[in-house]
């Protein structure tokens, strides 16, 4: 099949429609938020980021050094996972590796009463929210399908089926709106949802009637789409002809893309859409423009679709290194706080991998409990059965 | 104090679909934090008018025009639960509850397991269901046996005005997600409610009622066929038959006492739905029997249901439809054993 003319429907937007089966991958374009460079220089303020500048330039040292603390921790807890996974200890794990500017930066943005959705990589924002790390673990080891309480930290359940979150953060943002917690002006009361997936995510059926509803409602919410180029083994361009926050536009409120690998300009973007959200003045969405550095969990052969190349180019724009070069250059940190935070990472590693190997499996009976609020008699039956049945064997010797 | 004597006045000849409004507004009056989602549920009131004049009373805000997107409305309502409300969603039709079916059985069914207990989905999924009303296709499904069959979720479904009226107060103040069937071709079928809050509900949720005593063959049926099999029961009597029909009201859970005290009375069972019999939920009514009251049984459990057929065009739904002849004739098959 030849390739068909653009119509000149396309021709209008030429600059957006990429041809099927291109992308470039590696450069987010002019449209792109961006504050460092890849050494970590500040870039000079442009039409671009102007916008969020202001919300840049009030951040202190401090605040910088706290962003890049979370960075190397959260990187750290990432490299956890993935050696507990490797060292059987864990059953799957999916990395953020590259991701963790995004996810600092939206985390960041986000106050105590703001509630995060996420999709099951975002280790980043959950530690943001004050999730403990190894909380993470239960459901990748097997012994619960999701261990936190997601109403302690505001940080909800991960969600392993692409996109359904899209909604529930929807709704959870149309609750906001009838509690009457969005412009009111009180920064303690006024608040937002922030709901996460990837490129892949965006082209399922719920995320976008999420957008329709988010759009419809004017509901407080920010969709944080990390791109991260890759839905396992399937390119952007198998995802959407035009990007996601180009599309955004057609729901009815704005996206912007912004330099995922970034944390300034990634908290800066967030900062300024959940500022809006909590004000009334709807939904935003984001796109974070990334890579994710490893495989998409760890059942996974990145190399079998993606070649070395990419990676090379990906790994010069590493977060961490360009932080690390912005603290360095204006002389916010030196050595002995760069060499502080590693030791943090040490000990925060040995504490996750002690929890995990300490984590006990479920008494089994367990399997039954909370099917039901109430009392389902069939789920009680079978929990009694199940109990007698193993009480069979007692006295019959180890097994 | 005269109290007692005060007559209560709340007796009212209601069609199901005000029964069903009526429920909905006790609820909606007796708890803010419940809200009605749909597809014109609002100034329309819903294609059956069930949720007629409720957005007038209770604003905008609380009876919710949604977008026409089935996993939108229910994936919403999950996020509106976490936020501490109690949405009753309204699916405009059985067969269009399918694009909202990764939602239910993905999220709505396992999210309180998923939290260790921490989370509630106090839902409910509103679907008025089956044939016999000459729609066209995807209007006309009974497909209560797909969520009957997923954990998590309680399936029930009424059968006349009252349990219209007070089962809908009781799915809404359930802190589990509840299904609730409406036979929509008794919409309009009319009996006498006590509307009063003293009268209370009869029943709980989960359980089944007898609707007619009989000693020879019981019927074990729900929602639209209950009406059919008390029709049968009548004919059966005029030629000296005694069918004592159970009327099962909640599909999931089965109300197991109540279904094997049926059984046990007459020995023959004939269990009947409009949904098609391979899988459905007279299987497993019919397996439960077997397993718990074998010795008693003086045949095999028999069933009358839909056909194992996409629902038909509505020119064959008299015959793909069980009717009094079809009931009658597996009820003589049974007492011929």
């Amino acid at each position: 099949m030849t390739q068909a003319e653009p119509t000149d429907v396309v021709r209008h937007h030429e600059t957006v429609v990429t041809p099927p089966g291109e992308h470039d991958i590696t450069d987010g374009g002019p449209d792109m938020v961006q504050f460092l460079d890849a050494e970590g220089n500040r870039l000079e303020t442009n039409e671009t980021n102007a916008p969020y500048a202001e919300i840049v330039e009030a951040l202190t040292p401090e605040d910088g050094r706290a962003m890049y603390r979370d960075l190397v921790l959260v990187r750290r807890v990432d490299a956890e996972g993935h050696a507990l996974q490797r060292q059987g200890e864990l059953g799957l794990w999916p990395s953020l590796l590259g991701q963790e500017a995004a996810q600092v930066g939206a985390g960041r943005a986000m106050r105590e009463q703001d509630y995060a959705f996420p999709g099951y990589r975002e280790h980043g924002v959950a530690w943001c929210k004050g999730v403990p790390p190894e909380n993470l673990l239960g459901m990748f080891r097997g012994v619960n399908n999701g261990g936190w309480d997601s109403n302690a930290n505001n940080f909800h359940l991960y969600t392993i089926v692409i996109g359904n979150q899209m909604l529930h953060a929807t709704g959870y943002a149309m609750g906001i709106q009838r509690d009457g917690a969005v412009g009111t002006g009180d920064e303690s009361r006024d608040a937002a949802v922030m709901a996460f997936t990837g490129d892949g995510g965006t082209a399922q059926g719920d995320y976008n009637e999420a957008l329709v509803f988010a759009g419809v409602a004017n509901a407080p919410v920010v969709f944080f789409v990390q791109n991260n180029q890759w839905a396992i083994s399937e390119p952007n361009y198998k995802q959407f002809r035009i990007p996601p926050y180009l599309r955004a536009r057609g729901f009815g409120f704005p996206g912007v893309r912004v330099d995922g690998n970034d944390v300034l300009a990634s908290y800066a973007v967030a900062k300024a859409a959940m500022d809006a959200a909590r004000a009334g003045q709807g939904p935003t969405l984001i796109e974070a423009f990334t890579y994710r550095m490893g495989a998409h969990t760890t059942s996974d052969d990145p190399t079998k679709y993606r070649v070395a190349a990419e990676v090379d180019i990906w790994r010069e724009k590493d977060p961490i290194k360009r932080m690390r070069g912005f603290l360095e250059t204006k002389g916010y940190a030196d050595a002995a706080f760069f060499d502080a935070v590693d030791a943090e990472a040490d000990e925060l590693a040995a504490r996750i991998r002690k929890a995990c190997q300490e984590m006990p499996d479920p008494e089994l009976p367990t399997m039954f409990d909370d099917i039901y609020v109430d009392e389902h008699p069939v789920v009680a039956a079978e929990r009694a059965e199940f109990v007698s049945y193993h009480s069979s064997f007692e006295g019959e010797g180890a097994h | 104090m005269a109290a007692q004597n005060v007559p209560t006045g709340s007796v009212q000849r209601l069609t199901l679909a005000k029964g069903l409004n009526s429920g909905l507004r006790a609820a909606m009056k007796a708890d803010p934090k419940v809200v009605l989602m749909g597809e014109d549920v609002g100034k329309l009131g819903g294609v059956f008018r069930i949720t007629e004049g409720l957005q007038k009373d209770f604003g905008e805000d609380r009876v919710i025009d949604t977008p026409l997107a089935e996993a939108g409305i229910v994936g919403t309502a999950v996020g509106l639960c976490l936020r501490g409300y109690r949405p009753v969603v309204e699916i405009q039709f059985d067969g269009f509850v399918y694009p909202a079916f990764d939602q239910i059985i993905s999220q709505v069914a396992k999210m309180h397991a998923r939290s260790l207990g921490a989370l509630r989905i106090p839902m409910v999924i509103r679907i008025p269901y089956g044939g016999g009303i000459g729609a066209v296709e995807h209007h006309s499904e009974s497909n209560e046996a797909y969520f009957a069959h997923t954990a998590g979720l309680r399936v029930v479904t009424c059968s006349d005005p009252g349990d219209a009226y007070w089962m809908m107060q009781q799915a809404i103040a359930s802190d589990d997600p509840v299904i609730f069937y409406e036979p929509k071709r008794r919409y309009h079928e009319k009996a006498e409610v006590d509307l009063d809050e003293r009268a209370g509900a009869p029943l709980g949720l989960h359980q089944a009622a007898v609707r007619r005593e009989g000693t020879d063959v019981t019927l074990v049926t729900y929602g639209p066929m209950v009406k059919t099999c008390l029709q049968a029961a009548e004919a059966a009597a005029a030629e000296g038959i005694s069918l004592h029909v159970l009327d099962l009201r909640s599909l999931s859970p089965l109300d197991l006492p109540a279904i094997t005290e049926a059984a046990k009375r007459t020995g023959r069972v004939v269990v009947v739905h409009e949904a098609s019999t391979f899988l459905g939920m007279g299987a497993e009514v019919a397996s439960l029997i077997q397993q718990e009251c074998f010795y008693h049984l003086e045949a095999p459990v028999l069933r009358v249901g839909g056909y194992n057929i996409p629902y038909p065009p509505s020119r064959f739904e008299e015959e793909f439809l069980p009717n009094l002849d079809r009931v009658l004739d597996a009820v003589d098959r049974s007492l011929e054993f």
